[in-house]
């Protein structure tokens, strides 16, 4: 069953002057438990592509629907409001919120979603104990590495179990070692709780473990394959 | 809201410098503007008291027409009626009442216009501590015949203690007011001009001086609450008849009252000056706090968090700032102001001089009230608020995708 379809999506900038067509006539279906990579040279619109989706950005034209619900038809309150229940976002340079401990960062989303403080409690225990990082629950962002940084981003996304997760080339400051561990663990919590996995990426390891690649050229999907 | 509430606290502490220049900006500004407030407050209200309590009382019963001829011949008959009357007042604590008029002195070659006032001594020392300004000889009493005068005017007349003052002026419907009086003592008094004019005379003996025996220019009433002194002034013009007049310090001293008036504009506007100066540097620091966090809070919103929220931390982040540098504020100046207000700086010297020249009490008295306080925490947090009003707006209509790319 698809949860995420895209109809003739286009995102066109500088219309008026120069335009650029960033994202062209893209249609895609997403099935829920994909972990999916969506791939391509830079500039070929998968940021542009992975923020509508996330109902970052509108569309010149087309329609985002999430499980039934065309988010371009969301007013801007409503789409925050959206994006909090069924979206997960993952960040290149992580985006912690430096002054909350990493417990604190996961924690944030569930209150922001008005969870009682012991299902947040058991939650954030559950997530951390996913990502290995039970013993850095009182640390701020500034006292973990990168790879730890991501990791508490995976489970801040994961936190308020959403129906998809959105992965802006997440292993790009990161080593071999954290891409690797990072990679286990997504792929893990794929398995154990199927969470649907977008991701945006040029780094091989993330192509090499992905189960559906999907390849954009010049904003059009020219490519998009299941992997076994 | 604990989280956010949290978050707020913790950001302000990210940059602990800025936080703390920003504190010290407000903490100052709230000091210059308490300090100069009870100065001023302090000073004109000393003015004030001075001209109450050694001139015309909160309130003055006068006969009509005295005001704008002041001549001895503009005089009443003191009445049991109008005893009774001020009596039973409740807001009046005490009535003191003065003949007042002028008359030529003279000693030796020496010659002055003179301010003779006809007071009963017990009274007006009991209000105005008149013995304990005596700086040589004694005061006076009511079976004197004597005179005590103010310090200026005995050394232009180069008389002392014990010498002859000759008086010589107009007495009741034109007869001449003249005799010679003994000096009994020399005082010293807060307001500069008394000191070059005054002559003191006991009440009976000042009546006789100008032959208007069981006459008087005016009763000054003080008040036990001078906020009532309208409807104090109300319930007595209601009690008399149509040939008295009541008038109130306010309509008496109306130069001193324009003087404060101007000078409290001025010091308003100084303040503001200050206020503005101040509400800058706090703008600058939540519009820099801000500024610097579009990408995290392009963040914070791309995850689900609603710019109301954010609002929320921003507002808070400010309110810490201010609240906390009020606080500070009002911690180092109480002390200070305490002291201050119990300890009036003496001033001697040029400095001296001129604020005698202009005729105001050579001290600055500082004064600890409330009002003050409140008036300054006040305008501290409205400049605040209104330094926040464009970075609550930049937040409510900042672009989420155009500050992640930044």
């Amino acid at each position: 069953m698809s949860i995420i379809k895209t109809k003739e999506l286009n995102k066109i900038y500088d219309v008026e002057t120069i335009p650029v067509h960033a994202v062209n006539n893209v249609s895609l279906e997403f099935e829920e438990g994909e972990f999916t990579a969506i791939i391509g040279p830079s500039g070929c619109g998968k940021t542009t592509l992975l923020n509508l989706i996330g109902g970052l950005d509108t569309p010149t034209s087309g329609e985002v629907f999430i499980n039934g619900t065309n988010i371009t038809k969301l007013n801007s309150r409503e789409i925050i409001d959206f994006r909090l229940r069924n979206i997960g976002f993952v960040f290149q340079a992580y985006n912690l919120v430096p002054v909350l401990t990493a417990k604190e960062n996961v924690e944030f989303i569930m209150q922001l979603q008005g969870i009682s403080k012991e299902n947040r409690e058991s939650r954030v225990l559950q997530l951390f104990d996913q990502i290995g990082l039970k013993d850095k629950l009182n640390n701020r962002p500034g006292k973990l590495s990168g790879g730890q940084q991501q990791r508490v981003a995976v489970a801040r996304a994961l936190a308020s179990k959403p129906k998809f997760i959105l992965a802006d080339e997440p292993t790009a400051n990161l080593d071999s070692k954290s891409t690797s561990n990072l990679l286990d663990i997504m792929l893990k919590l794929n398995e154990v709780e199927n969470t649907t996995f977008i991701f945006s990426t040029h780094d091989s390891r993330v192509i090499k473990r992905a189960r559906r690649l999907i390849t954009l050229e010049d904003g059009k999907v020219v490519k998009d394959d299941i992997v076994k | 809201m604990n989280t956010l509430i949290k978050m707020a606290w913790r950001n302000i502490w990210r940059n602990k410098k800025r936080t703390v220049l920003t504190m010290s900006s407000i903490t100052i500004a709230i000091f210059l503007s308490l300090f100069s407030r009870s100065l001023q407050k302090g000073t004109f209200g000393n003015m004030i008291s001075n001209a109450v309590k050694f001139s015309s009382g909160y309130l003055q019963i006068q006969k009509k027409g005295y005001w704008e001829d002041k001549t001895i011949d503009e005089t009443f008959e003191q009445t049991s009626k109008i005893q009774n009357l001020l009596e039973k007042n409740k807001n009046i604590s005490s009535f003191l009442p003065r003949l007042e008029s002028f008359a030529l002195a003279s000693s030796g070659l020496q010659t002055k216009g003179t301010m003779v006032i006809g007071t009963i001594p017990e009274l007006e020392d009991q209000l105005n501590n008149y013995s304990k300004k005596i700086i040589k000889g004694h005061f006076i009493s009511e079976k004197d015949n004597s005179i005590v005068i103010g310090d200026e005017l005995a050394s232009f007349m180069k008389v002392d203690v014990g010498d002859s003052l000759v008086l010589l002026g107009q007495g009741y419907h034109g007869i001449t007011a003249a005799a010679k009086y003994n000096i009994k003592g020399i005082l010293h008094l807060p307001i500069p001009q008394l000191n070059k004019q005054l002559g003191l005379l006991p009440f009976q003996e000042c009546q006789y001086f100008y032959a208007s025996e069981n006459r008087l220019t005016s009763i000054s009433l003080m008040l036990n609450d001078p906020e009532l002194i309208d409807k104090t002034k109300d319930e007595i013009n209601n009690s008399l008849n149509k040939n008295y007049a009541v008038m109130t310090w306010a309509e008496m001293n109306k130069e001193l009252l324009q003087f404060v008036d101007t000078k409290n504009i001025g010091s308003i506007i100084m303040l503001a000056v200050l206020y503005i100066v101040i509400g800058f540097g706090v703008f600058g620091t939540i519009m820099m706090m801000t500024m610097e966090r579009r990408k995290e809070f392009a963040i914070m919103v791309s995850i689900g968090m609603r710019k109301s929220k954010l609002l929320i931390v921003v507002f808070f982040e400010t309110l810490f700032i201010g609240c906390g540098a009020i606080v500070l504020g009002i911690l180092i100046s109480y002390p200070v102001l305490l002291y201050l207000s119990q300890n009036p700086i003496k001033l001697s010297g040029e400095f001296a001089l001129a604020m005698e020249k202009v005729g105001a009490e050579p001290i600055l008295p500082f004064v600890l009230n409330s009002e003050i306080f409140i008036y300054q925490t006040l305008s501290v947090i409205l400049i605040v608020m209104v330094a926040i009003t464009y970075p609550l707006i930049f937040i409510l209509k900042f672009d989420v995708l155009k500050a992640m790319k930044n």
